[in-house]
């Protein structure tokens, strides 16, 4: 320490620097400085004791507390679970219909399917279930595979086409690129369909091509959309006679179904949400298509 | 012990060359366990490795900045369990090189996104978000669909990865080239070589939806198809399983 020297009206000590005669102050640093830092040591040597801290090579120290956060989170999530089991419980238990007519179960339903819906599925079929091209509308009464609650859970659990060993299976042929009719028979055919879908009440029917069209419809899609076009929900066939439309019920849009095929692909749910959550979502569906038990609508 | 700090700070080259000492001294406190510490990476016997496609999908989200507002890592939360599945575990990003755990959420975290919406809905959402989600600020990547894959050094790829300790074989490295566009094309005669190399579980599928080509759209759905779903490891927990109900 070269510098020993005390300024005589302050009484602290210079550092020694000196521009033109005025000195710097070594000015102490507050006490209260020194006392917060202090306790911020201590702080720390307590957590280095009460939590994991230091690393010993192959492991480290834990601490007293044996704090893990993945085994807090398990805890937590357990006891949520068991704190839900009051109601989950009395919805697994019970079947649809008790439930569809019991208030405040329904209430919870609403409650917890509307977030899990959100969460899950409204990606594709919309925030308020009113689907999208190529997504299905949900709030509706139009179901693919059928409307009863055990259906809409099955469809839920094993998707469509989605590699899940009990997937729901379901395909339209590519009849315009694989060569299956010629392009003025799909355009035939697109002009019976359209004729029994009230969406295009407003045009004029071909009446003409209808009978041709009636025909070629008979020989290659009644055997899955059905002889009077209502559809099959063994197949998942959907109904062409409603004013329900997938993948939109535009002249182009049915053109590009017909030509292209259409395979859809609803992922399988189960092993990502578990049974009461899917029941759950299933009864949020019902709810919102106001349908009963028989998938009939109450609207 | 106040004068030995003193007379510390009066020469500063010295006392910059031992800030340096005492910062790394943090620094490698942090990060040397990583690498002594076995538990600190979970052991996931059942975990592949990124096909190339997949690898080059990641390529893609790199280059498109899409950490940038996703993260790949759901934290140890009840929240974040309840909503995006089970927590992340560090085994699962160990073939990530870099990781992309990101730290901001303008969108969704993606780390078990893989397999929760249909390849046609990516396609969708990456031709333009809003068709599917009304609200979303993500921006369109329409080009990604017309940009062809250009795998011509792809085996390189997987040779880097491999330097940096992922465990690729070199019959791996050999057939990156064909089993990129192999996985892309389910009718083809490369699809099988994909398979035996990767597992039977591979996705192997038109991912786009556009089967005359392979383009960066097929790789970015391959490799979005299996995020998360690289090991099971993370749904063994068995709170989490419950959470999740029986396979």
């Amino acid at each position: 320490m070269g510098i020993e020297e005390r300024d005589r009206y302050t009484g602290h000590m210079t550092t020694g620097h000196d521009w033109n005669g005025i000195k710097e102050l070594n000015t102490k640093v507050p006490k209260a400085v020194w006392i917060f830092l202090f306790i911020s040591f201590v702080f720390s040597v307590i957590c280095w004791i009460l939590w994991p801290a230091w690393p010993l090579g192959e492991t480290y120290t834990r601490g007293i507390l044996g704090t893990d956060q993945q085994k807090r989170v398990d805890q937590v999530v357990e006891r949520a679970i068991e704190d839900r089991a009051i109601w989950t419980g009395r919805i697994m238990d019970m079947d649809y219909g008790e439930i569809l007519s019991d208030q405040s179960l329904m209430q919870i339903a609403r409650e917890n399917g509307g977030r899990l819906f959100l969460d899950n599925c409204a990606a594709c079929h919309g925030k308020k279930a009113e689907g999208g091209p190529g997504f299905p509308a949900l709030k509706d009464t139009a179901w693919l595979w059928g409307g009863t609650p055990e259906i809409i859970s099955e469809s839920i659990r094993v998707g469509i086409n989605s590699g899940h060993e009990d997937s729901r299976a379901s395909e339209m042929l590519a009849f315009g690129r694989d060569q299956l009719l010629p392009r003025d028979e799909i355009l035939t055919v697109i002009d019976y369909v359209q004729s029994l879908s009230p969406v295009s009440a407003d045009q004029e029917p071909k009446q003409d091509r209808n009978a041709a069209g009636k025909a070629l419809f008979l020989e290659n899609c009644a055997s899955c959309h059905g002889e009077n076009a209502k559809g099959d929900v063994e197949t998942g066939a959907p109904d062409l006679t409603d004013d329900f439309w997938i993948y939109g019920g535009t002249r182009a849009a049915i053109f590009a179904t017909v030509w292209n095929g259409r395979k859809g692909h609803m992922p399988a749910w189960q092993g990502r949400l578990s049974d009461v959550d899917r029941k759950i979502l299933t009864l949020f569906l019902l709810d919102l298509s106001g349908m009963d038990v028989d998938g009939r609508s109450n609207n | 012990m106040f004068n030995f700090h003193y007379r510390l700070e009066r020469y500063s080259i010295r006392f910059a060359i031992l800030v340096v000492i005492v910062a790394s001294i943090g620094g490698f406190v942090e990060i040397a366990p990583l690498f002594t510490i076995d538990e600190t990476v979970e052991p996931a016997p059942d975990m592949r490795v990124y096909t190339p496609l997949e690898l080059a999908g990641r390529n893609i989200y790199i280059r498109e900045g899409c950490y940038a507002c996703h993260s790949q890592m759901i934290r140890s939360l009840r929240d974040e369990v309840e909503r995006y599945g089970p927590y992340s575990l560090a085994a699962e990003s160990q073939y990530d090189h870099p990781m992309l755990w990101g730290s901001k959420r303008t969108g969704p975290d993606l780390a078990r996104v893989g397999g929760k919406y249909s390849d046609y809905w990516h396609v969708v959402h990456m031709n333009n978000p809003r068709d599917v989600v009304p609200e979303s600020v993500m921006p369109s990547y329409r080009w990604l669909g017309r940009n062809e894959l250009e795998p011509a050094d792809f085996d390189l790829h997987l040779r880097a990865q491999q330097k940096v300790g992922v465990p690729y074989t070199d019959e791996m490295v050999a057939n990156a080239i064909n089993d990129l566009s192999g996985q892309a094309n389910p009718d083809g005669k490369r699809a099988e070589g994909v398979l035996a190399r990767y597992g039977e579980a591979t996705n192997i599928r038109d991912f786009d939806g556009d089967p005359t080509k392979v383009t960066e759209l097929d790789a970015l759905i391959a490799y979005l198809q299996i995020l998360g779903r690289l090991t099971e490891v993370a749904h063994q927990n068995p709170v989490m399983k419950k959470l999740e109900g029986p396979k």
